[in-house]
């Protein structure tokens, strides 16, 4: 790369003569072909600007590329880049959808008539900021500033959270947490005494072998993951795969194993019982850093692969097997922590039981298993301290969810429905860059708080269900047209990134910090935004660390020595665990101490009643969530979502493929629009499948309005984590809805 | 010269990158595509098999879409790349029903459009943008004569097939299975 960047400053100067005029002529001629072609390439180079992706949480580095327009052509990956390696994923690719999508939120919006209705009107930037901040004022004083939560997911989260611990509250919500990878943070937490943060430190690139529950990679297209894979695949690495659906990365795998849905822990605690029993674990690791191996081994010592048979449907000599194999690869072995996790209510044990197995292999910081991350600090700029906030949402749950380490998104939705039990409930809600009527769980719900509340101010890039309910909506602009923080984030090598704008702002759309910023003017909060534009806080901050924004502008990633760690345990280090006991522990103090099961243990959870099958849901590679169904260049890869329907379900219900139907779950609850049927022998045929993120009920997205079915609309039977209070969501049983003439009525 | 691409099916996730990639890439407009993804699965649950292939123009050696262009728009450069001319085309399609792998569309403008390798790419020294892009590095591309191109290597190493070889067209891309 140095040398590639020599030659761009070299070109400069040739680029320069080139327009000084005639006088320069012979220097032009004097040019060779190739050195010609050479400057016309470098002059596509000299007009790409830095970003990082935001159509995911993987926040992978890259570089804009315009037209000679000024319009923008494409998005490469940066290949200084630890989280890409160069290569965006389709997300990134096509992120420049986001920037043309036609449907995109415009001009601030104040609604006019009740919530239940989109009627809104266009406001100035001032008109609407007024109304929020006023809004705002009037629920601190009658309520208390901490009566205002935030709910968020990207990168605009940080400003206005600071804008929210200013004025008062600390109630910031993420769904990424109780919604998704939650309780594995818990559970890693409990044993290794940290979580694992994204992106998760698996050293999948140096496996022997990667054990999948239910993730399912290259589906979920977290990148330096997927690529990662791949080279495990390319250096012979064994994939087991555990899911009731085959999976792309069960295709990939030696061993699929299809497991009955609901039934994971059980296989889980046979493989530790296994390993144990047949003494197959590191025994120097579990001997030198582990806590309480003797209770472990006394408490599963009846979950036999015989046991565990009965209900898994695994069969024994494949548990066996797999767990040999495992063995084998040790240390360089991953059980994979997954991502989106909140199943079936005791999610928490379950990650707890991974962590486990990932303990007794002895894979927790070790090559091929998990390296130990570094992240960059960036030096945080001085402002004067943000209040003690009265309350937190924790006064809600007197009692409950102590181990969560993040606030609660259906926390907050739950306590923002008042109860007699309760003197105080949320009256405010800012949302940024979250569908919450798409992400929580139990859409009646979420709309009960949300006509609860006082306030309900929305900033988005784009229209969703969400802005359907706001009173105010405030248009964000893209990624692509803004400065962000500079990403850091952990990884094997410390990096810093640098987003800044391609584009100017489209239409009357505002980056995120400079919205935070004129809501804490209006509410007198200046003192904790004291730059007026967010790159003089970037200059400041990057100076400190030795670069410059100007530095950051031409490499895009900054790459600094990690500071002492080693990546890996060495044979001989005493390590020091951030848990009760100092050690792994097998057997969880904290747990102990909060009254839950030291150990985990096997619960059966429901199953389908007859005629209705089990719902699933995951990922399609090019899609993020909700929020990218209406892009157009990912519409145009998936427009729909299908559903997955097993052939001996299809012909005992005579339904063919690509026909429409309806589902209707447990509850009654039926889908709002039909789906496809896909006839596939890839899913189980107790359950069915579907990608989430589509159904969308919002007119306003043009393009994915109406098509498929929303899996967020069936969620409505929610199982709560005891432990961290996450929402598992895979209890919901649906059967379909055949008669179109009948439903049609009935929605 | 004998340019060619292996696709490792192995480590195919079926992303789609490499198609928004050429999209972008080549202006391809939307609702059009020069490159796709194929997934085929075989099997009666849970013995299942699963193929994914990125697939596109196999710049056949024989290609039967340049032998019935009426007005020689569709033509092989060195190489062996096939390439239309849209100044030339007149869209009459034969080409699009000639080809066995349906990997030409009628471009909203008028012409036939198909994959290129990039042509515009590879003359300065890179690769084609799908092979680019790709996060799971399953595409090689190279040239078949010199025998230390990664296509070259890849294909000496392992077993391949190409698709519809009855046709008879010898086509340049390769499925490493």
């Amino acid at each position: 790369m140095a040398n590639r960047r020599e030659f761009i400053k070299i070109s400069l100067y040739g680029a320069g003569i080139l327009a000084a005029g005639a006088g320069t002529y012979k220097v032009i001629k004097a040019l060779s072909k190739e050195e010609e072609e050479e400057i016309k390439k470098l002059a596509i180079d000299l007009k790409r600007t830095p970003t990082y992706c935001e159509v995911c949480f993987w926040k992978c580095a890259g570089w804009v590329y315009k037209n000679p327009d000024g319009s923008i052509w494409k998005i490469i990956g940066n290949e200084d880049d630890q989280n890409c390696n160069g290569r965006l994923c389709p997300r990134g690719t096509g992120g420049i959808g986001m920037y043309y999508d036609g449907d995109r939120l415009k001009t601030p919006l104040i609604r006019t008539e009740a919530r239940g209705k989109q009627v809104f009107r266009e406001a100035s930037w001032d008109e609407a900021l007024t109304y929020i901040s006023e809004k705002m004022q009037k629920i601190a004083k009658e309520h208390g500033p901490e009566c205002i939560a935030l709910f968020t997911h990207g990168s605009g989260g940080k400003y206005f959270g600071d804008l929210l611990k200013a004025f008062g509250s600390t109630n910031i919500a993420a769904p990424s947490y109780a919604q998704c990878r939650g309780p594995r943070e818990v559970g890693f937490m409990a044993t290794f005494g940290e979580g694992l943060e994204s992106p998760e430190p698996t050293d999948i690139r140096d496996t022997k072998c990667l054990v999948l529950i239910g993730s399912h990679i290259g589906e979920n297209m977290h990148n330096g993951q997927v690529q990662e894979m791949s080279d495990a695949i390319d250096k012979g690495a064994v994939i087991i795969t555990v899911d009731p659906r085959f999976s792309t990365a069960a295709g990939k795998s030696k061993y699929w194993l299809p497991i009955k849905p609901a039934t994971d822990m059980a296989l889980l605690l046979s493989w530790i019982h296994i390993i144990i029993s047949e003494e197959l674990y590191d025994k120097n690791y579990v001997e030198k850093h582990t806590y309480g191996f003797d209770q472990l081994k006394e408490a599963v010592k009846s979950y036999t692969p015989e046991w565990a048979y009965g209900i898994t449907t695994i069969k024994p000599d494949i548990i066996r097997k797999t767990a040999k194999e495992m063995a084998d690869a040790s240390p360089a072995v991953i059980v994979h922590p997954g991502r989106h996790v909140t199943w079936y209510g005791d999610d928490t044990q379950r990650s707890r039981a991974i962590a486990i197995l990932n303990a007794l292999l002895g894979s927790w910081g070790r090559r091929g298993g998990f390296f130990r991350p570094e992240t960059f600090e960036m030096p945080t700029y001085p402002h004067p301290d943000f209040p003690e906030p009265v309350r937190t949402w924790r006064d809600a749950f007197p009692g409950k969810y102590v181990l969560a380490d993040l606030a609660l998104a259906n926390g907050i939705c739950d306590a923002t429905i008042p109860v007699t039990t309760r003197d105080c409930s949320f009256k405010g809600w800012i949302v940024n860059g979250t569908n919450l009527i798409e992400t929580l769980p139990n859409q009646k719900q979420t709309i009960e708080a949300i006509q609860n509340l006082d306030l309900l101010a929305v900033v988005d890039t784009m229209p969703m269900e969400i802005t359907g309910w706001a009173d105010v909506i405030l248009p964000e602009c893209t990624y692509l047209e803004r400065y962000d923080s500079i990403r850091t984030g952990p990884a094997r090598t410390p990096q810093i990134a640098l987003r800044m704008p391609a584009v100017e702002p489209s239409n009357n759309s505002k980056p995120a910090y400079w919205i935070a910023r004129q809501l804490a003017l209006k509410l007198g909060l200046e003192k904790y935004f004291p730059h007026e534009n967010l790159e003089d806080l970037l200059d400041w901050q990057l100076k400190e660390t030795g670069s410059s924004l100007e530095e950051m502008k031409r490499i895009g990633v900054k790459t600094f020595p990690r500071s002492a760690d080693d990546l890996y345990f060495s044979d001989d280090e005493e390590v020091e665990f951030y848990t009760n006991t100092g050690k792994i522990e097998l057997y969880s103090t904290s747990f102990l101490n909060e009254g839950f099961d030291p150990v985990p243990t096997y619960t059966a959870h429901p199953e389908p009643p007859e005629g209705f099958y089990r719902l699933i849901y995951g990922r399609a590679p090019m899609h993020t969530f909700s929020r990218t169904s209406n892009n157009p260049y990912l519409f145009d890869l998936m427009d729909e979502n299908l559903l997955w329907v097993n052939p001996k379900v299809a012909k005992q219900w005579y339904l063919k493929n690509g026909q429409e139907v309806f589902l209707e779950n447990q509850d009654g609850v039926r889908s709002q629009f039909p789906i496809k049927v896909r006839i596939t022998e890839r899913i189980r045929w107790d359950s069915v499948y579907m990608v989430h993120g589509f159904g969308h009920a919002d007119k306003k997205l043009s393009r994915t309005y109406g098509r498929g079915a929303s899996d967020a609309k069936l969620i409505t039977n929610v199982m709560l984590d005891p432990i961290m209070g996450g929402t598992g969501m895979r209890g919901n049983f649906v059967t379909f809805i055949l008669d179109k003439a009948e439903t049609e009525v009935a929605s | 010269m004998r340019y060619a691409m292996a696709v490792d099916t192995k480590k195919c996730v079926g992303c789609s990158d490499c198609v928004v990639a050429c999209q972008t890439e080549n202006n391809v407009p939307i609702g059009y595509c020069r490159d796709w993804v194929v997934e085929v699965t075989d099997g009666t649950y849970p013995q299942l098999e699963m193929e994914i292939r990125s697939e596109r123009c196999n710049h056949c050696a024989n290609a039967p879409c340049v032998r019935c262009c009426p007005t020689g728009a569709s033509h092989i450069v060195e190489g062996g790349i096939v390439l239309v001319t849209p100044t030339e085309c007149i869209g009459c399609g034969a080409c699009i029903a000639s080809c066995p792998y349906d990997a030409r569309y009628p471009h909203p403008k008028g012409y036939v459009d198909k994959c290129t390798f990039c042509e515009h790419r590879i003359k300065n020294g890179m690769s084609p943008s799908c092979v680019e892009v790709c996060p799971t590095k399953c595409l090689y591309f190279g040239d078949l004569d010199d025998p230390n191109s990664n296509v070259s290597n890849v294909l000496r190493l392992r077993k391949y097939k190409t698709l519809i070889p009855e046709a008879g067209t010898d086509p340049q891309l390769f499925f490493l299975i």
